[in-house]
């Protein structure tokens, strides 16, 4: 029931198309690179968010649920069978029973119990906890309340009885590496940061820091005949032009691109062949603060998105590596409305606007950012002189990606610019601006609204799905009038994937996130 | 000697005390903080009680006397965001640094000492317009730059040499990023070469030794050379130890696994210890490098004593 619209270039699907034509070769080198920094975070999953870690992790690890890319949701992964009682609250799992970690033991409900208490751990602030907090009792051992999670029951060692405290779809919740599955015995001896073990399709082999991480096939993997190649390599490349030189010189099969390659790589015609692009699931967005006169006037927001030349700025400075944002809810999600369209260019209008709400004259905001090229300084510098056509001026107060996420969970802000995951679960996704989730969970703009919060709970509380989108899609617009937010784009995700390696997925939630176990590479690899 | 050696490394102590003191309350005072960094919601109980268990919630002058007690012991504390101790991870790192440092040096040594000599023993000859031309380019260039046209030269197009990664650590992978590195102090020891030399090559004892028949070759062999290694060497400590700054934008274009990455990444994700105990080690290695080169003055020139 969540469809998922997948955007994808044309030879994106060609590449697609032909894996799937094709029967999968055996044996080679995968030879995958992590972009998003100098090094890769930490061997323990439950400690890193970065999307950078998961990369590895997608290879070494596996979570209750997995993330179907084709279907566009998840499905399960370590379990058979979900067996929902209790009013939608309780879910009884038939866990796999051939699943077996690179120690060679067996994972039974223990492993499971195990990890989602670790996870809880409230000293350490895993950030898997605000997932697994959907369980009862879950939220006690993080204050320290419990020593175990309540809500998690062993039937016996294949079956577990997992008791929630929303009626929500768990799958959501428990299918990134965060909430991995380790062994309870071997992973609270020390050894296990420096040597991991996992149930996923590749073990550990090796990790050079600032460098790479090697990973061989695991023989006793649960899906027959997977994974397809011998090993995989992830590098640690952040530097763009780096990745460039070394995908051109065919030293590695995937390589992110940003808006300055991904015209270049279009213009080549050796090159234009290897792009796959996805709309994946985050919102950039400019955030205003409630409290702050101005942007308390529903008017003055509205004018805001009235007065930038979205467009323009897509296309000329982010090189067309986005999709124009029409509400919060982005193009793959399940409740986006096709028919919605974005806010037009109408300086007219936004002055009109700004003179009802009293403001002919404009006014000042301080805008904080990043420097992020995507959604940070290099926009707002391009928005500041369309915003001052209408009389609005702005400062711009320039922080650290790390201090601008803290800006935001603080409310240390009068205006600012951010890319915010938007899905894939819709409804967690619209919690965001619920009045009850608090600025730190990730309602960053105080949002408050009776009716939005109606709205939400409703859906929430039905059992039928179509109405659930429906009301979900009626949430959505009803921020998109609300506008407390510029809705600026929905993410585009580039990469370049050389034509040996097939299997490739759109997933729209992060795309450097592979199935790595339905990636091979045929005879021309230079790695085969 | 023995005595000059005990002497300069008490000296060094106020010195690393200083720049731990100085990058600790930095870090005390820059806005962001390892706890927010690690989850998008985190419960403000559970960042509080995060905040004691890393000791976070102490006033700054405890945490630096902890921290001080710990480096006392050898102990520069563990990493926030791996939960590794520090010195491990400097440890796994400090190999790869150590062999692009040297790998630079040695490339700027043999490179740009007889360039400078061969410079300054023609001046304004054409050999020298092209030493100088090229020590200029050198300083000029953009490290990260610099790289990029090696990577494209050597490897994309001529294929010669890999274009990034440590690969299993051997010579081809350490080729590129070290000549990227070396190419800046090769400049300037070309350039300080030349200048030393000329210098000494108008010395009244350089005249003196010609004037008493001595052939040119024993000239620069015995009296030109010797005297100007003293400043030849002072740039190459210098160099030394400005390479292990230099080295984080090296590592990171060519994902080589040294101490100037970790360091990068410790700084973007407020990993404070981690951070430290890599500042720490780049101050060490210069300190100790400059300590040697000192010792080695008196090796060059006998008239240097250490008393």
């Amino acid at each position: 029931m969540f469809k998922t619209i997948a955007i994808v270039a044309g030879l994106g699907l060609a590449l697609a198309a032909t894996a799937e034509a094709q029967t999968p070769r055996k044996g080679g080198t995968i030879r995958m690179t992590a972009p998003y920094g100098s090094s890769f975070t930490s061997l323990d999953i439950h400690t890193t968010q970065r999307a950078q870690d998961e990369i590895y992790a997608k290879a070494l690890h596996r979570s209750l649920y997995i993330w179907n890319s084709a279907e566009g949701k998840p499905v399960l992964e370590l379990a058979k069978e979900d067996v929902v009682s209790g009013g939608g609250l309780v879910h009884t799992f038939k866990l796999r029973d051939d699943a077996y970690f690179h120690s060679g033991r067996k994972m039974t409900a223990d492993d499971i119990i195990w990890s989602y208490n670790r996870i809880m751990d409230g000293s350490k602030a895993y950030p898997g906890a605000r997932y697994v907090r959907v369980i009862e009792g879950a939220a006690a051992v993080e204050k320290g309340q419990a020593k175990e999670i309540s809500g998690l029951k062993k039937i016996d060692d294949f079956t577990i009885e997992m008791k929630l405290t929303e009626k929500v779809d768990p799958g959501f919740y428990f299918f990134t590496a965060l909430t991995s599955i380790y062994p309870a015995d071997e992973a609270a001896k020390e050894s296990f940061i420096q040597k991991p073990i996992g149930l996923g399709p590749f073990k550990f082999v090796e990790h050079v820091p600032g460098s790479r991480i090697v990973l061989e096939r695991w023989d006793r993997f649960y899906k027959p005949g997977k994974p397809y190649a011998d090993k995989i390599v992830v590098s640690v490349m952040g530097e763009a032009a780096a990745r460039d030189v070394a995908f051109r010189n065919k030293e590695i099969d995937t390589s992110v691109l940003g808006p300055a390659q991904y015209v270049a790589y279009q213009s080549d015609a050796d090159l234009k062949g290897t792009i796959v692009e996805v709309a994946e699931v985050f919102t950039r967005y400019m955030g205003m603060n409630p409290a702050v006169k101005p942007f308390s006037d529903k008017r003055v927001r509205q004018a805001i998105n009235y007065a930038i030349d979205t467009d323009l700025i897509i296309n000329k400075l982010v090189k067309g590596k986005a999709y124009r944002a029409t509400s919060w809810l982005p193009l793959t999600s399940p409740a986006y409305d096709k028919a919605m369209k974005p806010y037009p260019f109408d300086p007219a209008k936004a002055k009109q606007l700004l003179t009802e709400a009293g403001y002919a004259s404009g006014f000042e905001f301080e805008w904080t950012t990043s420097q992020n090229e995507s959604w940070g300084l290099p926009i707002v510098s391009a928005v500041i002189p369309m915003l001052d056509k209408v009389g609005i001026k702005a400062k711009v107060k320039q922080v650290e990606t790390a201090v601008l996420a803290e800006v935001v969970r603080t409310g240390d802000y009068q205006a600012f610019i951010y890319s915010q995951a938007s899905g894939p679960d819709p409804q967690a996704a619209l919690k965001c601006f619920h009045s009850a989730t608090p600025q730190a969970a990730c309602n960053y703009t105080t949002y408050k609204n009776p009716d939005f919060d109606k709205i939400l709970d409703e859906a929430g509380q039905t059992d039928d799905m179509a109405k659930r989108i429906q009301l979900l899609q009626k949430a959505n617009a009803l921020l998109y009038e609300e506008a407390p937010v510029w809705f600026f784009n929905y993410n585009k995700a580039v990469m370049a994937v050389q034509p040996w390696l097939k299997g490739i997925q759109l997933n729209a939630t992060e795309l450097t996130h592979q199935n790595v176990e339905d990636l091979w590479v045929d005879e021309t690899s230079p790695a085969k | 000697m023995l005595a000059f050696l005990i002497r300069r490394v008490l000296q060094t102590i106020p010195t690393v005390l200083a720049v731990v003191l100085l990058v600790f309350v930095l870090f005390s005072v820059v806005p962001g903080s390892i706890v927010s960094s690690m989850s998008d919601d985190s419960d403000p109980q559970v960042e509080l009680r995060m905040k004691k268990q890393l000791g976070l919630d102490q006033p700054v002058y405890m945490r630096f006397g902890t921290y001080i007690a710990g480096l006392a012991t050898g102990d520069f504390g563990t990493s926030f965001r791996t939960r590794e101790p520090v010195t491990t991870m400097i440890a796994k790192r400090a190999w790869p640094t150590l062999q692009l440092i040297f790998a630079s040096m040695a490339f700027a040594i043999l490179l740009g000492v007889p360039l400078g000599f061969v410079a300054a023993l023609r001046p304004g000859s054409l050999v020298d317009t092209v030493s100088m031309m090229l020590a200029v380019s050198g300083l000029s260039l953009a490290k990260f730059w610099l790289g990029l046209l090696l990577m494209y030269l050597f490897a994309l197009k001529l294929g010669w040499l890999p274009s990034f990664g440590y690969g299993d650590g051997s010579l081809k992978y350490l080729i590129l990023p070290a000549v990227t590195l070396g190419v800046s102090p090769m400049a300037l020891l070309a350039r300080t070469t030349r200048a030393a030399v000329l210098e000494i090559m108008t010395a009244d004892f350089v005249r003196t030794a010609r004037s008493k028949g001595m052939s040119e070759t024993r000239v620069v062999k015995w009296h030109v050379m010797r005297n100007a290694l003293v400043l030849i060497l002072t740039t190459m400590g210098l160099q030394f130890g400005a390479l292990m700054g230099q080295a984080v934008v090296v590592e990171k274009l060519f994902s080589w696994p040294g101490i100037g990455s970790l360091l990068v990444d410790s700084v973007l994700q407020r990993d404070i210890p981690a951070v430290q105990g890599s500042i720490l080690v780049v101050v060490m290695f210069f300190l100790a490098i400059n300590l040697l080169i000192d010792m080695l003055y008196g090796v060059i020139d006998p008239r240097i004593r250490y008393a």
